[in-house]
């Protein structure tokens, strides 16, 4: 995606020392497995998401990447506190909300907001955007009053780019894009300090993706809005995010800021998403694309120690019998990997963005 | 990003063809929901023409006293022996009584219009209960899933394989006298709307629930649950308003097999009982003088009839009316 509109300033840059907004330490999620119909049997779990830890600082965005079934929703969920988390912590604020519950939840919720996947299952066909957008105040008792209240959601949709004269229509009368502005609107209204967009583009036409874009980063500049930004690949995720984590089967492989990880990816498997990016540019054509094989292994059953071990091209004996741990490997990005991709090979493959900016490291 | 965005549209699209029932007028802009339905109801000419039939029927219950003294004819419990012969047979039809009378001289047009009101009573306070208790159960059952779910739906199974009829005549003649529980269940109309409200929920609760285990997982509701919405509040206002088009469908067709039940009771001397009129205790009666008295029988039994079949036109024409990708 080479489209200008999609080129985005450099966000706020990383305050040093500063309490991160929301932090995640080894977040664990398993579905469990069940047979039989009465005496349900636990026969194994989905280890959807195995040990993320993550924190992000306020005022910045965070990019979440991964291919599908890697667990990107689900730990936004965990975050949003829409799942119950297996084990692990989470601290938003600096209050630990792993297990909040009731009125101090619902407290928390007004700060946290969430954007959907699916603009077509994410609103209720049976509202009007009208009641969809002022439901944040009906369900916090704010601006009882009917006109207040209509004022407020005139002025989100207004914000969002919608027609304020559209407020008693039903989601079917709008397109996906405008729809996904309805959820930007009903996710603002409560001025939360962190929202977290989950593939807010991948449903919409190519053509509609730069729009939404260029709202939600505008809307993050007006609001000082802490993002979390989820996509599928890494392209969207350049222009808008700070710092990015790269997730596999449900653990997160690479996490640093954005510029140092597309200058030098270190784990084999940001590489090979980083050379599957299409990218209109012809200097490219003579690198050696690392394209990925195989399938994604099953979360129910993901292989031992580096769970990239059975796809990734640099995978030795060690890989199968230790977990690398997430350290930095001497670029400023934490990388799980034993054997990390070297200067040569990241050369190689002949990413656009390499002789672009300088690593840290 | 294309292929992403592909999969994203092929997964909302499954979604919604599931739904398929619920989704009024997806692809149909610039209309409310409630505006298509009406649009779409109004072209349709049996279900208009049941419904003003029903609303007749509503009509002559409500106020059969006045209808009665309006066609100059005796209440429904006036008996006048003149109008029996010397062998007890009664009249048939004439100028006085246009549906004859029956063995007691009893008018047998006044019994039919005062019939009216139980079948009615029946069908709507039954079918009302049996579907607030339906959904109720429903909600909750395919919100909460695990143990609660485990607990309702085996309640359904249960009462679902207690046969109604036997369990009706068990009762009917338990309770005929004194009544049961208390007091609880009186003889005549209570009792046949507590059998058939305890018969019944659970068809409305197996299908609500089922209906809520996918719309419990369609996205609004996490958006809902996100925004700090309690269950109640997510049940009631988000889910349920999904329902409306299914339980209007389901409930519309319940309300005549309801008063067939009725009738059916009341045939076997379990349910209504004399003198309060009812049609199938009508019928009932009729049946030993069927050969010299034709009209006691069908006059009771055409009202029954004609209401059944209103109705259940009127619930497919509702039907059809909300569920735009149906058969018309
Ligand atoms: N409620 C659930 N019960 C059981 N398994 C689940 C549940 N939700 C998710 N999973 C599984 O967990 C894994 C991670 O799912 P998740 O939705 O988080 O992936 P994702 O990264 O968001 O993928 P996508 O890009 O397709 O949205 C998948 O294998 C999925 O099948
Ligand atoms: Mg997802």
């Amino acid at each position: 995606m080479s489209d200008p509109e999609l080129q985005i300033a450099p966000g706020p840059g990383e305050r040093a020392g500063e309490e991160p907004l929301v932090e995640a330490r080894d977040l664990v999620k398993h579905f469990p497995i069940t047979r039989g119909v009465f005496l349900q049997r636990k026969v194994g779990a989905v280890k959807a998401v195995d040990g993320v830890s993550f924190a992000v600082r306020r005022g910045e965005t965070l990019g979440i990447v991964g291919e599908t079934g890697c667990g990107k929703s689900t730990t936004a969920r965990l975050v949003m506190r829409l799942l119950e988390s297996t084990s692990g912590q989470l601290t938003f604020d600096g209050q630990d909300i792993t297990k909040v519950k009731g009125a101090p939840l619902k407290a928390i919720r007004r700060d946290v907001q969430m954007i959907f996947q699916d603009p077509y299952s994410s609103l209720n066909p049976r509202k009007t955007i009208g009641s969809i957008i002022s439901e944040p105040f009906a369900i916090h008792g704010l601006l009882t009053e009917k006109d207040e209240r209509r004022k407020a959601v005139q002025e989100l949709m207004e914000t969002v780019g919608l027609n304020p004269e559209h407020y008693n229509r039903y989601p079917h009368e709008f397109s996906g894009g405008q729809r996904q502005r309805i959820g930007v609107a009903r996710a603002l209204a409560l001025k939360p300090k962190l929202l977290i967009a989950d593939e807010p583009v991948s449903a919409l036409d190519v053509s509609i993706q730069a729009q939404v874009l260029n709202l939600l980063r505008d809307l993050q500049r007006k609001f000082g809005l802490t993002l979390i930004f989820i996509a599928h690949d890494l392209s969207v995720v350049r222009h808008m995010c700070d710092r990015v984590a790269v997730m596999y089967l449900g653990r997160i492989v690479e996490i640093g800021s954005g510029d140092a990880l597309y200058a030098f990816p270190r784990h084999p498997y940001t590489g090979a998403l980083l050379s599957a990016v299409p990218v209109a540019d012809p200097s490219r054509h003579g690198g050696k694309r690392r394209l990925l094989t195989g399938d994604v292994p099953s979360p129910a059953n993901p292989p031992k120690a580096c769970r990239f071990h059975t796809r990734c091209p640099k995978a030795q004996d060690l890989c199968s019998i230790e977990d690398p741990p997430l350290e930095d490997k001497g670029t400023g990005v934490l990388t799980a990997c034993h054997f990390p991709l070297t200067r040569e090979e990241v050369a190689e493959m002949g990413l656009a963005t390499v002789t672009q900016s300088t690593p840290a490291g | 990003m294309a292929i992403g965005g592909s999969e994203a549209l092929e997964v909302s699209e499954a979604a919604g063809t599931q739904l398929d029932f619920l989704d009024l007028g997806g692809q149909i802009a610039a209309r409310s929901p409630l505006q298509l339905f009406w649009r779409r109801l109004r072209q349709d000419r049996v279900a208009l023409v049941s419904a003003g039939f029903i609303v007749l029927l509503i009509v002559l219950a409500v106020a059969a006293p006045l209808v009665i003294k309006i066609l100059g004819l005796p209440g429904p419990n006036v008996q006048n022996l003149n109008l029996t012969d010397e062998f007890g047979s009664p009249l048939g039809p004439t100028s006085g009584h246009p549906f004859g009378v029956d063995q007691l001289g009893h008018d047998v047009m006044s019994r039919v219009i005062y019939g009216t009101r139980v079948s009615l009573e029946v069908g709507i306070i039954g079918t009302a209960l049996s579907t607030l208790i339906g959904v109720f159960f429903g909600l909750v059952a395919g919100y909460y899933r695990g143990w609660v779910d485990t607990v309702i739906s085996r309640m359904t199974d249960v009462v679902l394989s207690i046969p109604l009829l036997l369990l009706g005549i068990g009762i009917g003649a338990a309770c005929a006298v004194k009544g049961c529980l208390g007091g609880a269940i009186q003889p005549g109309l209570r009792v046949i709307i507590f059998l058939i409200v305890f018969a019944t929920w659970p068809y409305m609760a197996r299908i609500v629930r089922g209906l809520v285990l996918s719309l419990r997982e369609r996205e609004f509701v996490d958006a809902s649950r996100a925004l700090g919405a309690s269950d109640a509040r997510i049940m009631v206002r988000e889910i349920l308003p999904n329902l409306t088009a299914p339980i209007i469908v389901f409930a519309s067709l319940q309300i005549p097999s309801n008063i067939l039940i009725e009738a059916a009771l009341s045939f076997l001397g379990v349910g209504i009982r004399p003198p309060t009129a009812s049609w199938g205790q009508m019928i009932a009666s009729a049946t030993p003088i069927f050969n010299t008295a034709w009209w006691y029988m069908v006059f009771p039994g055409a009202a029954l009839l004609l209401t059944v079949l209103a109705f259940n036109l009127l619930g497919d024409g509702l039907r059809d009316a909300l569920n735009p990708r149906g058969a018309r």
